[in-house]
């Protein structure tokens, strides 16, 4: 119900004097904060929002794609090698930006929906939001390299292209969701939605989740960083009691 | 059930990792190993980073062998004075261990060295500790009675002379301090506690007891990985307190329940069971260097260039 009428003040937005000759797209998210707590185990953000276009346009002239992208590190990637009759790994290359998570969900298929020059401009792709600037003279084939993260990252639940999940209703008003996985890294995780027509983008808006780990995991973290000796001392006295106590225990219960 | 670990940032099934480190501590109380070789592979197989499962496993083989250090204490077989010895190589050695390992990171083949040592040592280890076994056993048939382990060789020709009352031993200081100090360094680059080294050594180099062994090499490995977490806390922030926690309340409890079957085996179907657990930790580990592996690359954090 929050929902509807978090749609409905969305769609009344668009209806204002001054956005009258521009095709509009508004969004809003389910949460804008995610804590991360040693119980979390995944979950499902729903995006949902409204259209506006100028003029009348048949059923299946408007599209939308919804982009989450996570906090953007540098990666390191090593290829096996034989050498000597064993797999070792070679020398790294060092891949300059791949966010630790990477959602796209379209109305369609992506390359029917966006134009290869919107998709270079907008970096929605996959394999335009991996950039490796710079690889080194020895490498062979850079792009083994990118497609390499795209794969792992692919098969650990981190990245995904859902082709199709973004409901349409009448052209204005529009939904999808997008599991989060369990393995979530801390930070910022955009989130983009692009309203587009025959190939060419029309209007964007941008959201963002701020993802924090919570409660005792916060805790933890914290104190492993900002007194780490203190932590180190501390986890090491905990296991001493633990040892103890199961001692005593076994000892009690179960003499020999 | 699954828990998402802080530090590990994944989530993975709190009654997998229980089972873990009852298992792994069941073994220690056995054999008075600390179950790091095992551990540690086993914990980046479930996936968590090898380096918070590096540190974090260290803190829970202090829990373990703590637990089954006092288990020995009581029964009297722990040897403080030899297990002060080992120490202090012990010691000495992981010194050593830290700057060889600096040495490799730069050349960028730790990875390679790792899995080499593992694969030569457990090889070594397990393989002498079977044939041994095997001869010892077959030697105590035909004869009806207990093997006697040859008491002399060339260790008790050197100088400073100790006596180690509870082994019941005379002898130099120099072979239980380098046998430390070995352990010491294979232990600061294996990221292990390195009594799978140490116990056959004390048992076929020094010729202690095997009742005294594995409570004198649980007192050892002890200090060694208290010394390493604390090392690892304070440098690279990849204990997890969490996971922590969970391994060593199944470690505990394992561990109490191997020091109890523990002596209830007889010693050389003891020491059979551990050579063919080396030997298949070895195989499985060397299997993945020869055999094609099905993805060729590995994706690692940024190395701050």
């Amino acid at each position: 119900m929050t929902r509807l009428i978090a749609i409905l003040v969305l769609a009344l937005a668009l209806v204002g004097p001054a956005t009258l000759a521009e095709d509009r797209v508004v969004a809003s998210l389910s949460q804008h904060n995610l804590a991360l707590t040693t119980d979390f185990t995944g979950t499902e953000l729903f995006v949902y929002g409204a259209i506006r276009t100028v003029g009348d346009l048949p059923a299946d002239a408007i599209d939308v794609i919804v982009a989450i992208t996570g906090p953007t590190e540098r990666v390191n990637v090593r290829k096996k090698e034989r050498q000597f009759g064993i797999w070792i790994n070679g020398k790294g290359v060092e891949i300059d930006a791949a966010p630790s998570f990477y959602a796209v969900a379209t109305t369609g298929p992506l390359r029917d929906i966006v134009s290869w020059t919107e998709d270079f401009r907008h970096r929605i792709a996959l394999d335009l939001v991996i950039r490796l600037i710079d690889a080194p003279a020895w490498v062979e084939d850079r792009e083994e390299y990118r497609a390499a993260v795209a794969r792992i990252r692919e098969e650990q639940g981190l990245y995904s292209l859902q082709e199709g999940t973004v409901a349409l209703i009448d052209n204005a008003l529009f939904e999808t969701r997008i599991q989060l996985p369990a393995n979530l890294v801390e930070g910022d995780y955009k989130a983009r939605i692009f309203l587009l027509k025959d190939g060419t983008v029309l209007d964007t808006y941008e959201d963002r989740v701020e993802v924090r780990r919570a409660g005792i995991g916060r805790w933890i973290y914290s104190s492993a960083h900002e007194w780490p000796a203190v932590y180190g001392i501390v986890s090491i006295l905990v296991a001493l009691a633990a040892g103890w106590l199961a001692s005593a225990f076994f000892r009690t219960f179960f003499p020999n | 059930m699954n828990i998402y670990l802080p530090i590990a940032e994944v989530s993975v099934n709190a009654f997998i990792l229980l089972g873990l480190g009852g298992g792994v501590g069941f073994l220690s109380g056995i054999f008075g190993v600390g179950g790091g070789f095992l551990m540690t592979p086993l914990l980046i197989f479930i996936g968590i980073p090898p380096a918070v499962a590096v540190a974090t496993e260290a803190n829970q083989i202090v829990a373990s062998s703590f637990s089954g250090v006092l288990a020995n204490i009581r029964r009297k077989t722990v040897d403080m004075k030899m297990g002060l010895v080992l120490l202090a190589g012990g010691l000495v050695g992981s010194a050593i261990g830290v700057q060889i390992f600096a040495g490799l990171r730069t050349t960028g083949q730790v990875d390679l060295v790792v899995a080499l040592c593992y694969v030569v040592f457990l090889g070594l280890v397990g393989s002498l500790m079977l044939v041994e076994s095997i001869n010892a056993m077959r030697k105590a048939k035909k004869e009806g009675r207990r093997v006697q382990r040859r008491r002399h060789n060339w260790v008790h020709g050197l100088p400073f002379k100790m006596r180690f009352r509870t082994s019941n031993l005379y002898i130099s200081a120099i072979p239980p301090f380098l046998v430390g100090m070995l352990v010491g360094t294979l232990a600061a680059i294996m990221g292990v506690g390195g009594g799978f080294i140490m116990v056959p050594a004390m048992i076929y180099l020094l010729g202690m007891a095997a009742v005294i062994v594995v409570g004198t090499s649980l007192f050892q490995i002890m200090f060694v990985t208290g010394a390493t977490t604390l090392m690892h806390a304070i440098t690279n922030q990849t204990v997890d307190a969490v996971l922590a926690v969970i391994l060593l309340v199944g470690g505990v409890v394992g561990t109490q329940i191997g020091v109890r079957v523990g002596p209830r085996l007889k010693a050389e179907q003891l020491r059979i069971l551990l050579a063919l657990l080396v030997l298949a930790v070895c195989v499985k580990l060397g299997l993945d260097l020869v055999v094609t592996p099905s993805e060729f690359f590995t994706l690692g954090g940024s190395s701050g260039h």
